[in-house]
């Protein structure tokens, strides 16, 4: 009799895993709690470095699901062991027992609005990056209106103890310079400028968008975390930050501020982590055994981890992972 | 004019909407290293007037898109163009190249 696999989260993770084990002729169980697979890749427009369009990556990793039995608008109600298998219970009603359970529940967006000093639900023209795809996405936003001077903030909920977010999110750096390109191109009398504090281009081809941006695009970077912005009559930004390369202050009247929205651990991978017993770290995301060998693998025996419920992770980073935890998963149940 | 016994001083920060994008585009067109600098100070460290006089590209080249174009002259004006700051540059930018548009952009103003 085929093996049960239940996988929790319906994100790039989630299915590159599910499609992988399927073909290995196991029974996938892939539960979802929104009304489609594909998590943030679905709300994504374009992806780093080239600005590849997301559509047809999200339609190549649902369409290899095979015979995966998708569980959608499922909530987890209950996820315990029983003996060495598993049993979950969904708000559909739907109860599965299984072999092994993978979790792939990703990441939430930083909510921007908590830092409150950039205005974001507050003034009129500040959006997130998550704004700016659905932007080019769907074509319209009433806050993303001809702007003529563009700023673009990194490091929004990252690396900010007082927002409670010490991480790096590792995405938002090619990301903004990524947008900082497209908002140029879209608008292409516009001034942009980014605010970073460190410019983390780590991947292949990512020193290549930045050196395009700067050259092609005229992207003008300032090395400085903007501080305070304040809105004025005629619904302009006033930005104030520090050039820290002179050390002198700096302000800037601006039509459009985004803001790089960061990772924060998913709060569906909390409710599920809780349940189940996983402990997760001091940055609230799920532990796996350890950070090199054991990545995929947890304290439990029979449950996985893959993608960014362990950790901010670009897409290739989400897709490797969810392989090596599919071929983790066939190892262990080859054994049991 | 009254002496009231004290004055004002202007203010120091860097407005950037006063910034003459022209100038930038224009130096940008002939020499793109205005824009490719990534500020790692290579140039300053290796420079053989900086010895003795505060002479930096990188600050001149900041100074330029900052808006302080008198900066940025005086910044260089020390050159000797010796061209070791081309030789360490990692982004490859021809700064002898760059230092004399700067300075015959601004000259010619």
């Amino acid at each position: 009799m085929a093996k049960n696999i239940i996988i929790i989260g319906g994100g790039p993770a989630g299915m590159e895993a599910s499609a992988r084990l399927d073909a290995l002729g196991y029974t996938v169980f892939l539960v979802e709690k929104e009304k489609a697979l594909g998590g943030h890749l679905a709300r994504w427009d374009r992806l780093f470095p080239e600005g590849k369009p997301a559509g047809p990556v999200l339609d190549s990793l649902v369409g290899n699901l095979g015979n995966t039995k998708v569980l959608l608008e499922s909530d987890v109600l209950s996820l315990n062991r029983l003996g060495d298998s598993f049993r979950i219970s969904l708000s559909s009603g739907v109860s599965v027992i299984a072999d092994a359970v993978l979790l792939t529940t990703g990441f939430d967006l930083f909510e921007a609005s908590k830092k409150e000093e950039y205005g974001y639900g507050i003034y009129d023209h500040v959006v997130t990056n998550a704004d700016v795809e659905e932007f080019f996405r769907t074509g319209g936003d009433p806050r993303i209106d001809n702007p003529q001077r563009i700023g673009l903030v990194h490091c929004v909920g990252s690396r900010d103890e007082k927002a409670g977010c010490r991480n790096c999110s590792k995405v938002c750096c090619a990301t903004a310079v990524k947008q900082a390109c497209e908002l140029k191109a879209k608008f292409p009398a516009a001034t942009v400028y980014c605010f970073y504090m460190d410019l983390r281009m780590f991947g292949r081809g990512y020193e290549d968008l930045y050196l395009k941006a700067q050259k092609e695009y005229g992207i003008r970077f300032i090395r400085g975390r903007v501080s305070e912005v304040s809105e004025r009559i005629d619904k302009t930004l006033q930005i104030k930050a520090e050039d820290t390369l002179s050390s002198t202050p700096l302000r800037v009247t601006l039509d459009l501020l985004v803001l790089m929205a960061g990772m924060r651990p998913s709060r569906e991978g909390t409710k599920v982590a809780k349940m189940i017993h996983l402990a997760t770290g001091d940055d609230g995301f799920l532990s796996s055994l350890d950070g090199f060998g054991g990545m995929q693998a947890t304290s439990i025996p029979g449950l996985f981890v893959a993608g960014a419920a362990t950790g901010p992770k670009t897409l290739p980073d989400t897709i490797a992972e969810a392989r090596a935890a599919a071929s983790l998963i066939h190892e262990y149940l080859q054994k049991s | 004019m009254i002496d009231f016994g004290f004055y004002l001083t202007p203010s120091s920060t860097i407005d950037l909407d006063k910034v003459d994008r022209k100038a930038v585009d224009d130096l940008a067109r002939a020499d793109s290293g205005i824009r490719t600098c990534i500020a790692c100070g290579s140039c300053t460290a290796s420079c053989t007037a900086g010895v003795f006089a505060d002479t930096s590209v990188r600050q001149a080249i900041l100074s330029v898109l900052n808006g302080r174009n008198e900066k940025a002259r005086e910044l260089l004006s020390s050159c000797m163009l010796c061209g070791k700051c081309m030789m360490v540059c990692p982004r490859g930018i021809n700064t002898r190249h760059l230092i004399l548009s700067i300075q015959k952009y601004f000259d010619g103003q």
